[in-house]
């Protein structure tokens, strides 16, 4: 497919590499060829949907374990963008870690609105069992 | 994470000396908060002015705080939102629930 960028990152599951992945994302943003949108604004919401996802898997999927590590594939095309977090671990209930959307900031948990940002920023978020472990899987049309 | 504190004997200002509030230091925002706090301090301003990135996390690392304050009839301000930040806010609904202010001095002012 034409105009395609495809970018496959491996990371120690630990939170420090979060910013290097922000960074990374950005700079993403800025090669898409087919978004017409405000793309500081796309830069900034990759970057925030990658970051929950990453501490999703860090966190909750490989338990902190410093020695697992988090595979993360980006995939631009002329029609959508697909981002997708893989662990290794056991995975995790992804409607167990969220507020819903209706409640998200009309309560006042310390945690739990990653997943309704996530969903917010996308326009699909799923979390699903591959072989060897899960993936978190993210899309953004275009159209 | 790198703070940087100011206390004039009335107000405590804390200033984020950090790109990113994420999951990676936020906790130590939290902590230092419930610090004061429990010091015994009653106005705190947040300047998040160089901060221009925030997830989840740094959202709750100040809730923690803003409840902590309620709880001891404190006080805890935001100033300087950077537009990607404050839009975080928005998108989450905490700007209903925080004060925010523009400037440092105004959020000094407002108490």
């Amino acid at each position: 497919m034409k105009n395609q960028i495809q970018l496959q990152i491996k990371v120690p599951n630990q939170t420090r590499y979060l910013s290097l992945i922000g960074r990374i994302s950005e700079e993403l943003a800025a090669q898409l060829q087919n978004y017409s949108g405000d793309r500081e604004a796309l830069a900034n919401h990759i970057n925030v949907v990658l970051t929950e996802a990453l501490v999703n898997a860090i966190r909750h999927a490989n338990a902190d374990n410093p020695d697992e590590e988090v595979e993360i594939r980006i995939i631009g095309t002329d029609e959508e963008l697909l981002l997708q977090v893989v662990d290794h671990g056991s995975g995790f209930d992804l409607a167990g870690i969220a507020h819903s959307p209706a409640t998200a900031g009309d309560d006042l948990e310390d945690h739990g609105r990653g997943l309704y940002i996530m969903r917010s920023l996308m326009d699909s978020v799923e979390y699903r069992q591959v072989e060897g472990g899960n993936i978190l899987e993210m899309r953004k049309r275009f159209h | 994470m790198n703070l940087k504190l100011e206390d004039n004997g009335q107000v405590v200002l804390l200033i984020v000396k950090e790109e990113r509030l994420d999951a990676h230091n936020s906790e130590h925002l939290k902590q230092e908060l419930g610090r004061l706090f429990g010091e015994g301090k009653t106005k705190i301003v947040v300047d998040l002015k160089e901060v221009r990135f925030i997830d989840s996390s740094g959202l709750g690392a100040l809730v923690s705080g803003f409840k902590n304050a309620s709880a001891r009839q404190a006080a805890l301000k935001l100033s300087s939102l950077q537009s990607q930040v404050k839009s975080m806010f928005e998108l989450t609904r905490l700007h209903r629930v925080f004060d925010i202010y523009t400037t440092v001095d105004e959020a000094i002012e407002a108490f």
